[in-house]
């Protein structure tokens, strides 16, 4: 009794009982089972079938006066697709505008006069006309057709008649009426993905520390040699861990269900997302260190996390369509940079030199938040 | 073991401390004993480095509480008024968590605990927040005592548990003061203050008086006489209408009362007042003060 313990603390040990700790709270309430597991999924599907049924059979019509055999081709390629039956051709380009309003058709195609010898010039222009009042559809259906146009045969040359010529190139033209500047939502996956990161690592963080608050347990932590670093470590790994399974599983259901491929590096991928977890959970940390209870946390986390998220981050509504004040508050969105350049490696097979600038500013704010959260992080409970 | 010098602390406008000052020696149950909102919890609080006191300063074992609590935390046990462990974590499973915060093992100080924990042994596969509620204290005081602190802090231990487990915390907490643990425990109830070394009565944020439970009753000034009639519910208004009446305040079956100075006569004549009254069978008895009627007596004289 009379020396007093000097034994150096033994953060390994101390960290695992608390990573088993907060595992077990997770796994025996089942709703945050639900939260964590099952809403992920439930989300990306309806979202992600939301869109990919709308897609198929779209009615197309045509505006054609050209009508020779390049146009005809192009116009083949599109109907034999799964995505577009041709509806019918339109008579004069002034009913382009008229045949929208009725909504049975989903996308215009109009080519310009003289197509095959401006084709053959390798200067052909195609038009492509969407609905933008639903903008997600509207950029699916110019990013199909775009597809579509590009790989028929008699633009990529092999078609018998443009043997031994240079490759023709067509420059598509898009035009959305009704929200033409529309850009942002280009697929859901990557926006599903960066709410729902958001969601677990913020959310569910920011509750776990704030609930060792309010249930009295942080007196007894804090009364203890753990130091606050190991805290804060143990509290987020367990979601680390939980993210990186609910990406996984997000991902194999967006290539093997939704069919949405990813184009780009999948190990980029994963890193970009693991450099938006560590934001998502430095966030949960701070919130958690201010929030004084429970609720608060999940109030503060779910309007950050998962309200301005689904606004401001592109995913719903294009940023650039906002008012500039909120263009500017969407800079500070954390999920806005990720769903960008998550957008770019998925969709657009972007290295990893097109998203450095997303990568820089995720990174900066994951440190920023992060030592802010040390800093705050009380030692003392008021 | 502990030197607290003029502890002062301030939330907003409620002052909950002022000016606390006293010393614990090492292996001395203390006691603070005092009703809801005296300032107790703020005061263990203060003391197990929480938080910071606005003004004064105190030692743990020559350790301040400002300056060293790293090492003040490693060597004391805390156990908050309010049941502070894992509801959803088993009965050993909390235990085990806390020996390893504190970089133990249950095996290593498992003797110290072993008197406390075997009673609850039988349930270690049940979730702590399944326990009754005296189980529940006798696991938080399992976690506190785990790491063999030098200094105990108990919160209210008692509060809301049966007669019988209260008996055995208080057995229990008999036996760590004979392993040489200091031990400061706080308590609403007066009758619990017998079994500390010493007692702090402490009432509003400040500390009345200090000194052993059978010092304070010595130091009562007044004769206390107990007060019976057949007619109890007007009894104590009458008592106190009595022109001699000092105190006068229910206790169980009887009516304590004190008077302004001391006569024998006087119980005579309350007799012949409350019996013009109308009062039969009144029974006065002069008793042995208990800690309550110190405690009253203080609170009285402070007003």
């Amino acid at each position: 009794m009379n020396n007093p313990k000097s034994k150096q603390p033994k953060p390994s040990s101390q960290f695992i009982a608390f990573f088993k700790k907060e595992f077990r709270y997770i796994f025996r309430d089942t709703w945050t089972m639900i939260i964590l597991l099952i809403l992920p999924i439930l989300m990306l599907i309806l979202f992600g079938l939301g869109i990919s049924t709308e897609i198929r059979n779209t009615r197309v019509a045509v505006f054609d006066p050209s009508r020779d055999v390049a146009t005809q081709q192009i116009v083949n390629s599109l109907s034999t697709s799964e995505y577009f039956i041709i509806d019918h051709y339109l008579s004069d380009i002034s009913e382009v505008e008229q045949t929208l309003k009725k909504g049975d058709i989903g996308i215009i195609v109009v080519f310009e006069p003289r197509f095959n010898e401006n084709l053959n010039r390798g200067n052909a222009t195609v038009q492509l006309i969407a609905d933008g009042s639903d903008p997600n559809t509207a950029s699916t259906l110019v990013n199909y057709a775009t597809a579509i146009i590009n790989s028929s045969p008699i633009v990529t040359g092999n078609a018998p008649t443009q043997i031994g010529t240079p490759l023709p190139r067509i420059h598509c033209e898009i035009k959305l009426l009704y929200n033409p500047t529309m850009k942002g939502t280009y697929n859901i996956v990557p926006g599903v993905l960066g709410i729902v990161l958001m969601l677990i690592c913020t959310l569910m963080t920011s509750v776990a520390i704030a609930r060792e608050k309010e249930t009295g347990s942080m007196e007894v932590l804090l009364v203890s040699p753990i130091k606050p670093i190991t805290i804060i470590m143990s509290k987020t790994t367990p979601y680390l861990i939980l993210s990186l399974f609910n990406l996984t599983s997000l991902l194999l259901l967006s290539v093997f269900v939704l069919k949405v491929p990813i184009v780009g590096s999948l190990v980029l991928l994963i890193g970009l997302s693991l450099v938006f977890i560590f934001v998502c959970l430095s966030l949960g940390v701070l919130i958690s260190i201010i929030a004084p209870s429970q609720i608060v946390a999940l109030l503060v986390s779910a309007v950050i996390g998962v309200i301005l998220t689904l606004m401001l981050s592109g995913m719903i509504f294009p940023i650039e369509n906002l008012p500039l004040v909120l263009q500017w508050l969407a800079q500070i969105i954390p999920a806005k940079w990720f769903i960008e350049a998550a957008r770019n490696v998925m969709i657009k097979g972007a290295g990893i030199a097109a998203i450095a600038k997303e990568l820089t500013v995720l990174g900066g704010m994951a440190l920023f938040l992060l030592a802010l959260s040390v800093k705050k992080f009380n030692k003392r409970i008021e | 073991m502990i030197v607290v010098h003029n502890i002062s602390k301030q939330y907003r406008k409620v002052q909950a401390l002022s000016e606390i000052s006293f010393s614990v020696g090492k292996g001395e149950i203390f006691g603070l004993i005092g009703p809801d909102g005296a300032g107790k919890t703020t005061l263990f609080r203060i003391l197990t480095t929480l938080i910071l006191a606005d003004s004064g300063t105190a030692t743990l074992n020559g350790w301040d509480i400002v300056q060293d609590y790293c090492r003040i935390r490693e060597n004391v046990g805390y156990m908050p008024g309010r049941f502070s462990l894992y509801q959803t974590m088993t009965v050993e499973e909390n235990l085990d968590f806390f020996a390893t915060l504190f970089r133990t093992t249950i095996a290593e100080n498992y003797d110290l605990i072993k008197d406390i924990y075997s009673q609850i042994e039988p349930f270690k596969d049940r979730m702590a927040g399944k326990l009754s509620g005296g189980m529940k204290q006798k696991l938080a005081l399992s976690c506190a005592l785990i790491h063999r602190p030098l200094v105990l802090f108990l919160d209210e231990p008692t509060t809301g548990i049966d007669p019988v487990s209260r008996k055995e915390l208080w057995a229990m907490l008999q036996k760590l003061k004979s392993e040489g643990i200091t031990i400061v425990v706080s308590t609403p109830y007066m009758d619990e203050a017998m079994m500390c070394d010493r007692i702090a009565m402490i009432q509003k944020g400040s500390i009345m008086t200090i000194d052993t439970p059978q010092g304070i009753i010595d130091k009562i000034p007044q004769k206390i006489f107990a007060v019976k009639a057949d007619n109890m519910s007007c009894l104590l208004a009458d008592l106190r209408k009595f022109e001699s009446t000092e105190t006068c305040h229910t206790f169980g079956e009887f009516h304590h009362i004190t008077f302004r100075y001391d006569n024998e006569k006087l119980c005579d004549e309350l007799k012949f007042y409350l019996q013009k009254l109308g009062y039969n069978g009144v029974k006065i008895k002069e008793i042995e003060p208990t800690i309550e009627d110190c405690f009253i007596n203080l609170t009285d004289s402070r007003i």
